[in-house]
């Protein structure tokens, strides 16, 4: 136990402004030769307009939402720009776990919390964030820091509300975080 | 010369290979950061640990900065690079909904993959409440596509609105950024707490 509990204080991750920086280098590649910046919440959507579409055809055609995003999409939800970079986000974040040894099922809170609350905060939470980022077409990584990368004026108001709106509630969930 | 896809330099196939590759360096970039912690994450709205802004506000500078001097070279054509148009209203509306859910729980959309990549159970509930989200969104559409499509204001950049040159503007992001920072490091030093 406590040799595995040394070896995990030992995993470190690497500096995070050289972090910032690959990570902008990755955003400058995907606009480079693809004319596009990174994103997450778009690959997620294409996944539910093809679950939609495979379980529940009939629905998916006299659904306004998929109607329209067909329409835009000729060739269907999955053959997508960001799902082929989604596959590879799932990869690479593996890689990098299986690298600094971090590799490990568990759910992780703070200790005055229980893992059910945790559980339960993480599916509230990522509710918000699916609806949230179709409102604001795009997420953290979509709108926000793609957005930025290219001046885009709804990139910034993206990134003012996203962090500006987790500060004014952080007191209110402090009890789930220090 | 770019986009590559643009100037048909590169297939449609090519593009998704390249998709997939660029996707392996954002997840491992991702991961070894530390993102693929809820707690270190949340970290940043409590001061203890800051990563997210220097991670984030690093890469936006980066990147900035990178196309901008690609562009003086004339390597990247930025007319041709998707800029995503502002809705005015449902894009403050939607910030501050994923903001709520940021704060909620713990992960954005590509951090959740990120963690759920490497066995973080309660990532994979958040990714489970992210399909319910957009699943709503997607059925309930005729209920918000008024408020969705309102206060179109085309594909401005910040510089257009704020009738700066893109350097000018970008100079001074880099300032802020780097006045952030400086508060960041401040704030860890005045919160510490042990690292997740």
């Amino acid at each position: 136990m406590s040799a595995t509990e040394n070896k995990q204080k030992k995993t470190r991750y690497i500096n995070p402004y050289l972090g910032g920086v690959l990570l902008g280098l990755v955003l400058i590649a995907a606009n480079f030769t693809a004319g596009r910046g990174l994103g997450a919440s778009g690959a997620a959507k294409s996944v539910i307009v093809a679950a939609v579409e495979t379980t529940t055809p009939r629905h998916a055609e006299n659904t306004h939402f998929y109607k329209e995003y067909s329409e835009g999409h000729p060739n269907g939800p999955m053959k997508s720009w960001l799902v082929f970079q989604m596959l590879g986000v799932i990869v690479g974040s593996f890689l990098s776990g299986a690298i600094f040894n971090r590799l490990k099922f568990k759910v992780e809170h703070s200790p005055k919390i229980t893992s059910r609350r945790r559980i339960v905060f993480a599916v509230l939470g990522g509710i918000l964030f699916g609806f949230g980022s179709q409102l604001g077409r795009g997420c953290t990584s979509g709108s926000a820091l793609s957005g930025m990368a290219v001046l885009s004026l709804g990139g910034f108001i993206s990134m003012a509300f996203i962090f500006g709106t987790a500060f004014a509630l952080a007191y209110f969930f402090r009890k789930n975080w220090i | 010369m770019g986009p590559l896809i643009s100037y048909n330099i590169i297939s449609q196939n090519t593009n998704f290979l390249l998709a997939f590759l660029i996707g392996v360096g954002f997840g491992f970039v991702l991961e070894s950061s530390g993102f693929s912690s809820s707690r270190k994450l949340a970290g940043v709205f409590y001061g203890y640990d800051t990563v997210v802004l220097k991670v984030f506000f690093t890469a936006a500078i980066t990147a900035m900065l990178g196309l901008l001097f690609l562009s003086l070279f004339n390597w990247i054509d930025l007319d041709l690079v998707y800029i995503n148009p502002t809705y005015l209203y449902s894009t403050i509306a939607g910030g501050i909904i994923m903001g709520a859910g940021f704060i909620m729980g713990g992960f954005c959309p590509g951090t959740s993959f990120c963690a759920a990549s490497i066995g973080k159970i309660d990532a994979l509930f958040f990714i489970g409440g992210l399909f319910i989200g957009i699943l709503i969104f997607a059925e309930g559409y005729p209920l918000w596509e008024g408020f969705y499509k309102a206060k179109y204001l085309g594909i401005p950049t910040l510089s257009h609105a704020l009738g700066l040159k893109d350097g000018v503007v970008v100079l001074g992001i880099i300032i802020v950024a780097l006045g952030m920072f400086w508060v960041g490091e401040w704030a860890e030093k005045k919160f510490p707490r042990e690292e997740y």
